[in-house]
């Protein structure tokens, strides 16, 4: 087994439940979860649609997978980035977003939430870091 | 009777409701399904465009969307009235036709 760790993003731009991208997106990181990489998610566009408290998918006959986002910290998710201007675009407040906690296993402190609402700079500076991004 | 538009695409993806609001009739209903829903939405960069369209035709959600997607009636435009799917059934017999806008 290589000992590399690489910088895992992934790039989220899809609304939940009208096509199966989000989905599929987070099914990937979860199976991601197995290796040992640092992983990072961005939500921008319809993706940060994904994010939105409440969802209640039971009268559409459709699964509702985004309890599973508040449990990405164990999946050694640490840290879930949010476009700003996406938001804007879109009437959305922070407020209006699932907070998610991570527990950090060498601290063994939690941090409360790890989505962080990012500037377009940010996003580019985000990019250039990663080894890898995957887009959805 | 007039027609029944659908639109099922977000209006921050795709052109589907700008087009449908482009050439529908005065009078006509539009309803708002799957990720159309977010076109209803207070605050968003497509308020110019729905607001506009609400003087001519009659704009409807589907509720069981706009609730899988986390919002409640009360986010929606003014003007907005939220159907169930038997609604939706209603509009479309009371239309002397469908008209998709996928």
């Amino acid at each position: 087994m290589s000992e590399t760790i690489k910088k895992f993003l992934y790039l989220n731009r899809k609304a939940p439940y009208g096509t199966v991208y989000a989905w599929e997106s987070l099914e990937v990181v979860l199976i991601g979860a197995a290796f040992d990489q640092e992983v990072s998610l961005l939500f921008m566009d319809d993706g940060v649609y994904q994010l939105i408290k409440g969802q209640d998918p039971s009268g559409i006959g459709m699964k509702n997978f985004s309890p599973t986002y508040r449990t990405l910290g164990d999946y050694e998710v640490k840290s879930i980035f949010v476009d700003g201007e996406s938001l804007t675009a879109r009437g959305l407040m922070p407020d209006d977003l699932m907070r998610i906690a991570w527990d950090d296993p060498d601290t063994q402190e939690t941090v409360e939430n790890i989505v962080t609402v990012v500037d377009a700079p940010r996003v580019t500076a985000l990019m250039d870091a990663a080894d890898v991004v995957f887009s959805f | 009777m007039s027609i029944l538009h659908t639109v099922n695409k977000s209006p921050f993806e795709r052109n589907s409701l700008a087009s449908c609001l482009k050439v529908a009739a005065p009078g006509a209903a539009v309803l708002l399904i799957e990720d159309g829903v977010y076109a209803g939405l207070r605050g968003t960069s497509a308020v110019p465009l729905v607001t506009a369209a609400l003087a001519r035709v009659k704009v409807y959600v589907l509720g069981p969307d706009l609730k899988a997607r986390g919002f409640a009636a009360e986010r929606l435009l003014p003007g907005i009235d939220v159907v169930d799917y038997a609604g939706f059934v209603e509009l479309a017999v009371q239309s002397a036709k469908v008209q998709a806008w996928l």
